[in-house]
């Protein structure tokens, strides 16, 4: 038993429905009990698809253990096909049903449904969600892609990206066009919008592009081996990892290295403006193939300085430990965010660049930061074209990761003039505005920890609301209001008081103004 | 309502009652609102990774502030019977009582795969209540999908709570189900106001003001999904005071008239102390109704609240409930609210989702009450939809809350309108 308060990566259902929610014509019956169906909303929510994840879950409940599980299954299956005829399905158990063994995959054969049937058996209570998602790929690959001619033009696959991937969809798009300026047109990507049908033509292209390791390692290994399609190291994630990247691939292919266009990543790291970055300490954490990649922006493109590195996922320990070594830092292989944190707060970076998880530490340790990797949160999936790979990529991340500073110049005032009441480091970045507005609130709610009467520490602006007495327990009342909304409750109901010719506030004239203004 | 056509209520409405797939959450999910509700206790899932996935997901923004809540993951080798689960528990225990030494309640939470491999957590949390009393009171409660959905982890973990409350033979009002504090605060001054106390309350903010229960305790629920601790408390002595649940200003002020009719208040006083609140209510209901009235609703099982509130749009807000689903119907408890909801929707009970979505799809209502994993995917479709689960995360109980329950509903209507050039709001 380990206890967790937040973990990284979900359970390995959670990987293998990453993979059948990316394709098309996939279907993924998933023997589970009521509740596990939470997974859909990391889809429809997070990643905010049109679509539910093409899963059936049995849901069995505490009555079905002691009568026929298996029969739940197989109806279920029988159901998924008539239903949504998918071109194929892949079967398998979340953690609870891997307990009763009912052999999804046996029971899913034994129906001979009219599709291919690929059983996943996934270790629940041993591995975690990338695993799962680069085994079910795997699989997938397997039993699906056949040995075919090559393509007459050079064609390859992109490999890796998933559902709920970090920035997934933009890379493919980047990649596309990047590998179209050597003249390689992409034969398949998979799962990433792949159906069945395009697994099993994924022979005909002359190499494999994997984007993930993460996700489509062992499948890209497997391809190498049975389809003889070698497959790209290079993950194209910085300017100097494109150019590598783009090399490699001219190896493979023996195609001539094209123009680079759009690359600004490094002519903005070389203008003065950007001295003020050189030396800042970064404390980087994530997967391992993104936080790799971004300690070589930081230490070799942007100057900073790397004073720790790490990742979560503990297939990508041997490459991560690799990378520290070169940084002169300690490696960090941690599932556990209290230890990522305490070693965050050991650190004291001014720049943390990491996951979500990260991000909550640093926002209580008071820390900038930028998110590099998943795990993901809906902020994750802007609206603009944002990809990490490529020449696009790079000048990408060299916007997101300098945005979070205090820029250079603020920076010297705010060292000149630390005393300044309204221009103070505390306030933060004067081109975040939400964190400026943090001051006033704080006053409020430091006279509030004091229990003392808000009304004589009101500051100029509050002090015009002066005619208007709010009595004890109206302000009592309007204390249990969260801060975010308190300060337009309390204006809106003294504006109501004033025009009502009331003077003192009860808890009454609060709500009376709040039924008002209901809208 | 006409005052010609007697009124035709959903008492004798046959219930349509399905199973297959379910769209819902299992019942851990109470403990995102139970752990800021009861501010002393902590709640340790005995689960696997999944669990903790969920408690991550369905918190949503992630509530960094270390959380009262956390999931012991069984590994390989608990399950291989490798590692004594007791000794692992206890190990796990000592430790997150040693770093929260503020915590006096601690719920061992049962989950699908300790129900499944059979680990006692009864016998569990009565060991560890021995170790760790008198500082830390150790119960346990399921909250498991296999035996829970969604808000039923509430009404497992309450009535875990009962068995445990000292004996009184005071006369007391206990009310039951866990509300925010400030629509708690309400409530109680109300209460207060017409005479009614001492009022106590189940869960309470901390564990040094947990009530007492005994044969003169008469109880009162403000959820609607308390079966189990409903039964509990009778079989404590307690009696219960039957009525509709306090959504919108009818809802709220039967609720209230229940009150003072069992404790044998002054009507009179009664009233005079919830004139005030029920004309804002009213006031306040009316003006978001305009863009409610006409409109027809189609409810996805979700959290048991839904024939209530289809009770107080019908009522209130002039709407047309299409499809009420719960994900169960405890026959008692809504025989107040059956007999107000009018005549006409589908009454449906448990969920075959595919099913209930073609019904959606044919009903095609104005909005569509559901869950997070549906409600994008049918907004792709061009239903209106409203979270389900913003219901239960919001205060929506009780007169001055009426108005915002009402606008949870009107926004997404508004928004459409707002947002389609041409659609009427």
């Amino acid at each position: 038993m380990k206890l967790t308060l937040w973990t990284y990566e979900g359970p390995p259902h959670v990987g293998a429905m990453r993979v059948a929610t990316a394709m098309k014509g996939l279907h993924y019956v998933l023997h589970a009990p009521q509740g596990d169906t939470y997974a859909d909303l990391l889809f429809t929510m997070i990643e905010r698809r049109n679509h539910r994840p093409p899963v059936t879950y049995t849901t069995f409940q505490a009555r079905d253990l002691g009568a026929d599980t298996a029969n739940l299954f197989k109806d279920a299956a029988r159901g998924a096909y008539e239903r949504f005829q998918p071109q194929a399905m892949i079967v398998g158990a979340s953690c609870t049903a891997e307990l009763i063994q009912d052999d999804p995959g046996g029971l899913a054969e034994a129906l001979g449904l009219p599709c291919p049937v690929i059983p996943l058996d996934l270790p629940s209570y041993s591995r975690k969600e990338n695993f799962a998602a680069d085994e079910t790929f795997f699989q997938i690959v397997k039993v699906l892609a056949k040995p075919m001619d090559r393509s007459e033009a050079v064609t390859c696959n992109l490999i890796g990206p998933t559902a709920l991937g970090f920035r997934h969809r933009d890379d493919v798009t980047e990649l596309t066009r990047l590998l179209a300026t050597m003249g390689i047109t992409v034969n398949v990507c998979a799962p990433l919008d792949a159906t069945p049908a395009d697994i099993a033509r994924m022979g005909a292209a002359h190499f494999n592009v994997l984007m993930y390791p993460e996700t489509a390692e062992t499948a890209a290994r497997h391809l190498e081996k049975t389809l003889g399609q070698p497959f790209t190291k290079v993950v194209p994630i910085g300017t100097h990892a494109t150019r590598d990247f783009l090399a490699e691939v001219a190896s493979i292919t023996g195609l001539a290295l094209p123009a680079e266009t759009g690359l600004r990543q490094p002519w903005y790291a070389a203008s003065v403006d950007s001295t003020y970055l050189t030396g800042k300490r970064v404390y980087i954490f994530g997967d391992g193939t993104h936080a790799i990649a971004a300690a070589r922006i930081a230490a070799k493109e942007i100057g900073f300085e790397v004073v720790g590195l790490g990742c979560y996922n503990r297939e990508q320990a041997r490459p991560l430990r690799a990378a520290a070594a070169t940084y002169g830092v300690t490696p960090l292989i941690s599932d556990d965010y209290l230890e990522v944190e305490a070693e965050i707060a050991r650190l004291q970076p001014e720049l943390i660049l990491g996951t979500q998880m990260e991000r909550h530490i640093a926002k209580r340790l008071g820390i900038p930061c930028a998110v590099i990797s998943a795990p993901v949160h809906v902020q994750d999936f802007p609206a603009r074209y944002s990809p990490q790979m490529g020449f696009e990529g790079a000048n990408v991340i060299f916007d997101t990761w300098v945005h979070p500073l205090v820029m250079g110049l603020e920076e010297h005032l705010l060292t000149m003039f630390r005393e300044d009441f309204e221009f103070h480091d505390a306030a933060g970045p004067s081109h975040h505005g939400a964190k400026a507005s943090v001051r006033p609130e704080a006053l409020v709610e430091s006279a509030d920890a004091s229990g003392g009467d808000i009304s004589t520490k009101m500051n100029d602006e509050e002090a015009v609301s002066g005619e208007v007495i709010w009595l004890a327990d109206a302000e009592r009342e309007l204390k249990k209001i969260p801060f975010f909304v308190r300060g337009k409750a309390k204006r809106n109901t003294e504006k109501f008081a004033a025009d009502k010719g009331v003077t003192s506030i009860s808890i009454d004239t609060l709500y009376e103004a709040k039924a008002h203004y209901a809208r | 309502m006409s005052l010609d056509t007697p009124f035709r209520s959903c008492t004798d409405t046959p219930v349509l009652k399905e199973r297959g797939q379910r769209e819902v959450f299992c019942g851990l999910t109470g403990i995102i609102w139970l752990h800021r509700k009861m501010q002393d206790a902590f709640f340790l899932v005995v689960g696997s990774r999944t669990c903790a996935h969920l408690l991550q997901a369905a918190a949503g923004v992630m509530i960094f502030a270390e959380p009262r809540f956390g999931t012991a993951i069984l590994e390989e080798k608990d399950l291989a019977g490798l590692a004594d689960a007791n000794t692992e528990l206890d190990r796990e225990v000592a430790r997150l009582l040693a770093r929260r030494p503020d915590i006096r309640q601690l719920f061992l939470v049962g989950s699908c795969p300790s129900e499944v491999i059979k680990i006692d957590l009864a016998r569990a949390a009565e060991r560890l209540d021995g170790i760790h009393a008198p500082n830390v009171r150790v119960l346990n409660f399921s909250g498991s999908g296999i035996e829970t959905t969604f808000t039923e982890g509430e009404d497992a973990c309450l009535e875990a709570m009962v068995p445990a409350l000292p004996a009184t033979d005071a006369a007391e009002l206990l009310v039951v189900g866990a509300l925010p504090d400030v629509v708690e605060d309400q409530m109680l001054s109300l209460l207060a106001a017409m005479g009614a106390g001492p009022v106590r309350t189940l869960p309470a903010r901390r564990s040094t003001d947990l009530p007492a229960v005994g044969p003169n305790t008469r109880f009162i629920l403000v959820q609607p999904f308390l079966g189990a601790t409903h039964a509990a408390l009778i079989k404590r002595g307690a009696k219960h005071i039957s009525a509709p649940f306090p959504f919108g200003e009818e809802g709220s002020t039967l609720w209230f008239h229940a009150v003072a009719a069992a404790l044998g208040l002054d009507r009179a006083k009664v009233d005079a102390v919830l004139a005030a609140p029920r004309a804002r209510a009213q006031k306040s209901v009316a003006a978001v109704a305009e863009t409610l009235r006409g409109k027809s609703i189609f409810f996805f099982p979700d959290s048991q609240l839904e024939i209530p509130l289809a009770r107080f749009l019908a009522r209130e807000c002039g709407m047309i409930p299409v499809e009420v689903g719960t994900p169960y119907l405890h026959r008692e408890l809504m025989a107040p609210e059956l007999a107000l909801l009018p005549h006409g929707p589908v009454i449906s009970e448990g969920q075959d989702v595919e099913l209930q979505l073609d019904r959606a799809r044919a009903a095609r209502a104005d909005l569509t009450v559901c869950g997070l994993g549906l409600a994008n995917p049918l907004e792709a479709e061009g239903l209106t939809t409203k979270w389900a689960i913003e219901l239960v995360f919001t205060p929506v109980h009780f007169y001055e809350q009426a108005a915002d329950l009402a606008g949870l509903f009107a926004r997404p209507i508004r928004r459409h309108a707002l947002l389609t050039p041409g659609a009427a709001a």
